[in-house]
């Protein structure tokens, strides 16, 4: 071994064992957050942060399926009276109004700044006559049990007119007192955890808890409970699925990827030390690419490293080409091969890695991290090979010799020749299909993104269908400095969207308002109050007649005069009520950044909103958004797509430019760049053909192949020059190209869809480039 | 002109039903009452509200009862109000306001919905589930004093008495603890 050698080796030992250091230190997450993009508008960014982390992340719906009705009643009664007692669970509504006492006192304490029926008019003689005729005719009726003790301290029935306001109008179904699907068939829970729902492994534990009390629900309530089922849905419940699915298919793929690489290395080399030499470049990019996210991006996502698996296809090449090319077998490594085919595959890597440069700009932090993985991986496979390997081959180093299957595949190749013009037809065929489909080959949907099942995300469609939620998905959106200021501009936009609730373009909205009027409103609501001389008289005049004496409501009387003496409640008396809970879904901030609050807007049964009416009606209210979640999430998505479509071009420009500074021939370039395109051309239209729309993802695969492509063109342009070394350069690229489809094809067998997309792309769009790339080089050159 | 058919029809259930007087029991009742087709009839109640109110209020209007377990009570006197008891459900429409609650949440309400209701549908597992039965009189004449088991219910409601002659009822008597009490009397 020489000195220059030794350094190498030396150096190499020093940089893994720094790799190896940052690695130990490294957090590794799997939440998919960083797929989804980060969003440049104040709105958006708050979007994301509430999907993310805020309170609509830690609602947790919970369904009771299977058994029968009265079962499933006694099992939501039992599974929420265990959460409520768990400390995981901030609140629990099951619908059984028995757990509802806190919010029945506070309403009661609260009537008169709460009720939004207050105002001069209702405590004039007139304005009592008429609300306790009400309240008397009620007083009547079966109900009348409910409100007679009320009636002393509350004849004018502000208690039940707060309860109303605050009903959805669209609440859940009922069915034996607890909430359940229209269809009757599940009993319904809503669950807030105190966890955020980017908290995925106190998620993962709120979920696990919410399952043991059903089971001990079940067990208690015994033989009936036989057969019933908890489901449970919502963002966090979705992170700790994606979680779990992602960790499953990475130890997965990365084993089994790993066991075919081998085996197939083993079957071509017959040799445990040439496997084991062959795999030091794959295991030293890893950790170089693994540490290299680790400092970029502080953190290392799970689907990176389930990538992982795709780079041992690629970075085994290296190895590959150097064992199997090497003109004298029994010393692999030597000067011939340097300078032979080393400037080939050196070119090789340049290009992908140019290609991966595409990913690194995509505006994407997942994606981000998968350039910069394989980057730095390959650099570091491709270094290694080069430098660091060859001083590690034993002294009488050999691989079997390749050259018998090698002869089948020129043979093989040279037959391909024939197919060259077809090859041509079909990919401008392709090419004419993905231009005719125009943008609808594209998917616009952010969901393609989502690694949850389509089953799954359909019942929490459905869920939150039942419940009768706002749908989440348009929200009037206003802002201020204070929480007051953000709840004096909730209640401007509630009296714009009022006006569309009465044109009927609007079925209702969820306001905190409602739970927490401003302190204005408040105070207002209160001085309208009359003083005590004033409302004895028109007591006494309103019950002119009536069987209710005035002496009776003595208590009444008292009540309006403490509540006329009362300041505005705050947001801290709400503490312990389910109006809190509610509250903390509907305004958000702080007071050095400003609250927001956000108004659910429901549309009627069967009808979709009309935004742009809706949008004209808060034009009135400065400040005021109209948000559509879905449009805006599917928006910052198209946005970060035409992004990637742009960097994509700029790669495939570089890639180009290398070719031209590299090859210095237009037709050259245009020999290897040819195959490049057939293929990509081939597999995007398969996809759309199959069905599938092309999403963000694809265009990564598509740029990968590009990147595994370009070695086998280069090396067929090579051996137009070259054509001595071409039985053993065949065997190296079937081979190279063997490990990368078992690898990559492994990965399209994921159902998470970030590796199946990139999985199924470049494991036919290495086959294809492979064959193209034999069945379209020019011809040798006649002296050889 | 439907009223007067559905009175005809009425009686002629009852002329067909076992009227025998050697099984007059609780079993034979329900079967009477079971036999009423869906039907409407006038309705007069006073109630005692004696620790809020001076005199009685009166009320009256129109009962439409659809076995097995919708009850309609249509106040036409004084003022116009709707309530629908509707299988686990309760709607009260008033003044323009529509008000839904839920039966299970106020057992103080069901109690009372419960006793009119099962008593009309003849639903005897339902009423014994609710209430202990103690039936006196005869076919012509029977009283049926519903207690309820649930010691909640019982102090609210001490008792309800339902008075009737062969498959009509025509008067619900109702007695709270506190005092209060209410007389419906229905005339077809």
């Amino acid at each position: 071994m020489s000195a220059r050698r030794g350094l190498a080796v030396a150096l190499w030992v020093a940089a893994l064992a720094l790799c190896a250091l940052q690695v130990a230190r490294t957090r590794f997450v799997a939440d998919l957050s960083s797929f989804l993009p980060a969003a440049p508008s104040a709105e958006q960014r708050l979007l994301v942060e509430q999907l993310r982390d805020g309170a609509l992340s830690r609602v947790m719906l919970l369904g009771i399926e299977g058994a029968d009705a009265a079962t499933r009643a006694v099992l939501s009664r039992s599974l929420a009276g265990r959460l409520r007692a768990d400390a995981r669970f901030a609140t629990v509504a099951n619908g059984a109004s028995d757990n509802l006492a806190r919010d029945k006192d506070f309403i009661f304490d609260h009537r008169y700044a709460l009720s939004p029926r207050a105002g001069p008019d209702r405590y004039t003689a007139a304005g009592l006559r008429s609300s306790i005729g009400a309240t008397l005719a009620l007083l009547a009726s079966p109900a009348g049990v409910l409100v007679k003790p009320l009636v002393p301290r509350d004849p004018t029935g502000e208690t039940i007119a707060v309860l109303e306001s605050l009903r959805p109008a669209q609440g859940p179904r009922t069915g034996d007192g607890v909430w359940v699907s229209r269809d009757g068939a599940r009993a319904l829970l809503v669950a807030r955890t105190r966890a955020s729902g980017a908290d995925i492994a106190a998620q993962a534990e709120a979920l696990d808890a919410a399952q043991r009390a059903f089971d001990a629900a079940a067990a208690q309530t015994g033989a009936a409970a036989h057969g019933a089922r908890l489901a449970a849905t919502g963002a966090g419940v979705f992170s700790v699925r994606s979680r779990a699915l992602i960790e499953h298919d990475v130890v997965r793929f990365s084993l089994l990827g790993t066991a075919i690489v081998a085996a197939l290395l083993l079957a071509a080399y017959r040799s445990a030390t040439a496997l084991a030499l062959g795999l030091v470049p794959v295991v030293s990019g890893a950790l170089a690419g693994v540490a290299a996210v680790s400092l970029g991006f502080g953190v290392v996502h799970g689907i990176t490293l389930g990538f992982g698996t795709t780079l041992i296809g690629e970075a085994v090449d290296y190895a590959i080409y150097l064992f199997v090319q090497s003109e004298r077998a029994e010393r692999a490594g030597d000067a011939q091969w340097l300078a032979g085919f080393w400037p080939t595959v050196r070119l090789g890597v340049l290009t992908s890695i140019a290609g991966f440069s595409a990913l690194l700009f995509s505006g994407l932090p997942g994606l981000a991290q998968l350039g910069l993985y394989s980057i730095a991986g390959l650099a570091a496979a491709a270094l290694v090979t080069r430098f660091v390997l060859p001083g590690l081959l034993p002294a009488r180093f050999r691989v079997r010799d390749l050259s018998g299957a090698g002869r089948v595949l020129a043979a093989g190749a040279e037959r391909a020749r024939a197919l060259r013009w077809p090859i041509a037809a079909a990919a401008l065929l392709a090419l004419g299909f993905i231009a005719s489909r125009g943008p609808a080959a594209w998917d616009p949907d952010i969901a393609s993104l989502n690694p949850i099942s389509a089953a799954d995300r359909a019942l929490d469609a459905k869920m939150r269908a039942d419940l009768g939620a706002a749908d989440g998905r348009h929200l009037a959106v206003v802002r201020g400095a204070s929480l007051d200021a953000a709840l004096e501009a909730a209640e401007r936009a509630g009296r714009a969207l009022d006006a569309e609730v009465a044109a009927g373009r609007l079925a209702g909205y969820d306001s905190p308002a409602r739970m927490l009027p401003s302190a204005g409103t408040q105070r207002a609501r209160l001085a309208s109050l009359p003083a005590e001389g004033a409302l004895r008289a028109n007591l006494r005049e309103a019950l002119a007649g009536s069987a209710l004496r005035a002496e009776r409501l003595e208590p009444f009387v008292a009540d309006v005069q403490r509540a006329r003496g009362a300041a505005p409640f705050t947001r801290a008396e709400l503490a312990g009520t389910t109006l809190e809970a509610a509250l903390d879904g509907m305004l958000v901030g702080d007071d050095a950044h400003g609250w927001t609050a956000m108004l659910g807007l429901r549309a009627a049964p069967g009808a979709s909103l009309d935004a742009a009416a809706l949008r004209a009606a808060l034009a009135a209210v400065p400040g005021a958004l109209l948000l559509d979640v879905k449009g805006e999430l599917d928006a910052l998505y198209a946005g970060y797509f035409r992004r990637a479509l742009a960097m994509s071009a700029v790669g495939l420009a570089v890639i180009v430019l290398l070719l031209f500074a590299a090859l210095r021939s237009p037709a050259r370039v245009a020999a290897v760049m040819a195959p490049l395109v057939a293929g990509v051309a081939i597999v995007a239209a398969g996809h759309l053909v199959l069905g599938t729309r092309l999403s963000i993802l694809h265009l990564v695969g598509l740029l990968l192949v590009v990147a595994v492509g370009s070695n086998y063109a280069l090396f067929f342009d090579r051996l137009r020059r070259a054509p001595a070394a071409v039985e053993r350069t065949l065997a190296s690229l079937a081979l190279a190209n063997a490990t990368t489809v078992a690898s990559f094809g492994l990965l399209s067998l994921s159902s998470i869809p970030v590796l199946h997309a990139i999985g199924s792309t470049v494991a036919a769009g290495a086959v294809l480039t492979l064959a193209f790339s034999a069945a379209l080089a020019p011809p040798a050159p006649r002296h050889a | 002109m439907r009223r007067a058919a559905l009175a005809i029809l009425a009686c002629a259930m009852t002329a067909l039903a076992p009227t025998f007087a050697a099984g007059w029991d609780v079993g034979a009742l329900m079967a009477l009452l079971r036999a009423n087709p869906a039907g409407r009839a006038h309705f007069v109640e006073t109630k005692e509200i004696t620790s809020l109110l001076d005199r009685p209020l009166e009320s009256s209007g129109e009962l439409t009862f659809t076995p097995p377990d919708r009850l309609e009570k249509h106040v036409t006197s004084p003022g116009d109000e709707r309530l629908v008891a509707d299988r686990e459900r309760l709607v009260i429409e008033q003044g323009g306001r529509r008000q839904e609650l839920l039966l299970a949440d106020y057992p103080q309400v069901a109690v009372l919905i419960e006793s009119i209701r099962a008593t009309l549908a003849g639903d005897r597992a339902a009423l014994e589930r609710t209430y202990t039965l103690q039936l006196s009189g005869d076919a012509p004449a029977w009283r049926l004093v519903l207690k309820p088991r649930d010691a909640a219910a019982a102090k609210l409601v001490t008792r309800v008495t339902i008075e009737g002659s062969q498959a009509r009822v025509q008067r619900v008597a109702v007695e709270q603890a506190d005092g209060d009490r209410s007389l419906m009397r229905i005339i077809p």
